[in-house]
């Protein structure tokens, strides 16, 4: 995301150096990993694949491999662990949507987790009086009862300033968590044990999914996750993401270039809900136990510190943000104590020092706009290196 | 399958006794008390309220760290008070005694507060008002500080409230309706009256407080005819801390051990909603959204039962303001107000 500077005016008569040098000194400005999306970009398709599929299976190994110096062990099981990181990356890339596309602030977020996390339990939990669904079931069950609430809460907010949004959503991280404690059919304290999981036996006719053995609930959220991403990057590049991104940068200028900001808000904040409400089910189903004490505030602070720290607009930096707010804690015990205040201030120093996170959004829109500036000017051919176009007056322009 | 599960699923909700239940008689036994400690909790919001309001009308800026601003107050108190030798039992002193060491009490506070004020606005908004970042900056760092300070408050003090304190034991003074109104309530009342009026006079009268006006209006402009934008921000944010740490004592008199490292938190949210409802950047506004909160927050309590229904009822009053009237009731705007 853009939040140090702005677009910047490039001189018509720079040189192609020029601006390669400008855009060079920006980047160097902006990440604590310089030029690493251009490098990554400027790669063939086929090498990226096979990065991708190397990475993506490296991530699926971890559980077995359980690294040394990376591993939490001995403080903390390593393949719980992962499957902790894995629903936080999937909770950052929930709000990444919210958040780092169109640039609507979520401070309730864990309502939604919450929300996703009550869905499971009280389908499948034999606590629970109501009817009881089969746990697979009860994840789209989840995004649908999130989403729902999504938009309740969206649609009369979104069509204020984005600074309302922060408040109610805030408030409402809080209330869901009181009425879950004085609802006396949500039970409070008392929770909902043994939440249900998805089914399966191993060759030696045990579950597969147990709430001790974290490998496939990893494998389950990683799985996830990808799809997830897979969605979300589509919509980002799609008209929707355009729509967002435009919106972020700027509400009013968007506005009047005819997108429908409401409507477009609500699709983030309610698509951004329904991922944190599945996340919620997943992380009900790999704990097993659901009670009002999990879902407080500093939680859904967490979440969004997940995404600043990663990189606001950036899924890939929301992913390792996530993992990370998740894997400090437990990797380092001896601060786990002070994640919350860790974290806190960290937003503070990232905000002002290093807007961009970890891993920085590239300005998409004009990057898009060079990237068409270049195709046109290729396919032109003759277009001057300025780009300029000399208007005569009386020859249809208006001024 | 789907066809199995939905009449199932329809009769499998849960009848309303164990959702919500409504005590009706309780409600029109309790209607006076509950309206007497609804106006002395509305009289604390509206203190706060009007902290957020005032930097919200300059700064168009939600600070979240306001609650913690409050809370260093309360822990300002606390401390000045246990100092003074105050415990949960009301103490054994004359009357001038008692006045003389909560005087000193809320200067002790009002210090802790503005300061804390001072320094959130220097730490967190200031350099992201000299980098010119996003509104979304502001408000990832407003909040971020907010939880920075909590946590710190926590790490040092642990998760549990302090030890009570009782200022004074309540005296009967007066009968309405058959309900006794207490000194404690009388004094919180009249009290955070005179403040509020005593602000609105200050922003509507005094030098600075045409640059606050000014500033609100339009900051550019305002640096243009001389008015210093720092300073006047600053100013803002010291008034804030003040009313927040008259605020604090008058929290402590009524909930002798609300003194927790999260305590600030619920109460801000309810004080901004009660900034909204009167009019964000509205003083008077403030005033009488902080009493209206207050009022339908208590009877929310009685009527459903729970003292945490307070803040459910309070966040849902809030988003229907904002659906109905977004402005509030006496409209926003401090830049407005009449010279």
């Amino acid at each position: 995301m853009s939040t140090t500077d702005g677009p910047t005016l490039i001189p018509d008569d720079a040189s192609a150096q020029e601006i390669a040098d400008r855009e060079a000194r920006m980047r160097r400005r902006k990440g604590w990993f310089p030029g690493l999306s251009d490098k990554w970009n400027a790669l063939p398709r086929q090498t990226q694949w096979l990065i991708l599929i190397v990475v993506v299976v490296i991530a699926y190994l971890l559980p077995i491999l359980n690294p040394p110096l990376i591993t939490t062990e001995p403080g903390n099981n390593w393949q719980i662990a992962l499957a902790q990181m894995s629903v936080y990356a999937l909770v950052a890339v929930g709000l990444n949507v919210v958040v780092g596309y169109a640039g609507l602030l979520d401070l309730g977020y864990v309502a939604f987790f919450a929300l996703g996390s009550y869905t499971a339990a009280m389908f499948t939990s034999p606590d629970s009086p109501y009817v009881h669904i089969p746990y697979l079931w009860t994840l789209p069950l989840a995004m649908a009862v999130a989403m729902f609430f999504g938009v309740v809460l969206g649609v009369p907010t979104l069509r204020l300033r984005g600074d309302y949004l922060a408040i109610v959503t805030l408030g409402f991280g809080e209330i869901v968590r009181i009425l879950a404690t004085i609802i006396p059919a949500m039970k409070g304290q008392v929770g909902f044990q043994n939440v249900g999981h998805p089914p399966g036996t191993d060759s030696s006719g045990q579950t597969i999914f147990q709430n001790s053995n974290g490998t496939p609930w990893y494998w389950l959220t990683l799985t996830i996750i990808i799809l997830v991403l897979l969605a979300a990057g589509n919509l980002e590049r799609s008209r929707v993401g355009r729509a967002w991104i435009a919106i972020r940068e700027d509400e009013d200028a968007a506005e009047i270039m005819g997108v429908p900001t409401f409507k477009y808000k609500v699709w983030a904040f309610a698509i951004g809900a329904s991922v944190g409400g599945l996340s919620g089910a997943l992380f009900a189903g790999q704990v097993g136990f659901v009670n009002n004490q999990k879902f407080d505030i500093a939680t859904s602070i967490l979440f969004v510190a997940a995404v600043v720290m990663g990189g606001t607009g950036n899924k890939v930096g929301a992913i390792l943000g996530g993992a990370l707010v998740a894997y400090i804690p437990l990797r380092f015990t001896a601060i786990a104590e002070f994640k919350y205040l860790i974290f806190g201030a960290a937003l503070v120093v990232i905000m002002i020092f290093r807007p961009g996170g970890l891993l920085p959004a590239r300005q998409s829109l004009l990057a898009y706009g060079r990237l068409a500036y270049n195709k046109l000017k290729g396919a032109l051919g003759d277009i001057p290196a300025s780009g300029k176009v000399v208007l005569e007056p009386g020859k249809g322009a208006d001024k | 399958m789907i066809s199995e599960v939905i009449p199932t699923l329809l009769h499998s909700v849960p009848v309303d006794d164990t959702w919500i239940t409504f005590d009706v008689n309780s409600f029109t036994q309790n209607f006076w008390s509950s309206t007497f400690d609804g106006l002395t909790f509305g009289a604390i919001y509206a203190l706060v309220a009007l902290g957020y309001t005032l930097v919200y009308g300059v700064l168009n800026l939600i600070n979240f760290a306001h609650s913690e601003v409050f809370i260093t107050g309360c822990y300002g108190v606390f401390f000045t008070l246990s100092a003074l030798n105050f415990g949960p039992s009301a103490p054994r002193l004359g009357f001038w005694a008692i006045v003389g060491n909560l005087v000193l009490a809320l200067i002790v506070a009002i210090i802790a507060s503005a300061l804390m004020a001072v320094i959130v606005e220097r730490v967190a908004y200031k350099p992201l008002r000299q980098r010119k970042a996003p509104r979304l900056a502001f408000l990832i760092t407003a909040i971020g500080v907010s939880f920075a300070i909590q946590y710190t408050i926590y790490w040092w003090r642990g998760p549990s409230p302090e030890a009570a304190l009782t200022m004074f034991r309540p005296l009967a003074i007066f009968d309405v309706f058959g309900t006794i109104v207490d000194s404690q309530q009388v004094v919180i009342v009249i009290a955070a009256i005179i403040l509020m009026i005593a602000t609105d006079q200050f922003i509507r009268r005094s030098r600075t407080g045409r640059g606050i006006r000014a500033v609100a209006q339009d900051p550019d402009t305002a640096t243009l005819m001389g008015v210093n934008k720092e300073k006047i921000i600053v100013t803002t944010f010291i008034i804030g801390g003040i009313l927040a740490g008259a605020a604090a004592l008058f929290y402590v008199m009524k909930i002798p051990s609300g003194v927790q490292y999260n305590g600030g938190f619920i109460l801000g949210v309810k004080a901004f909603a009660a900034a909204v409802l009167g009019g964000i950047g509205n003083v008077r506004g403030a005033l009488l959204g902080g009493l209206l909160i207050g009022l339908i927050g208590n009877y929310g309590q009685v009527l459903l039962g729970s003292s945490q229904w307070t803040d459910v009822v309070a966040f849902v009053v809030l988003v229907l303001v904002l659906i109905v009237r977004p402005e509030g009731v006496l409209g926003s705007s401090l830049g407005k107000s009449k010279a």
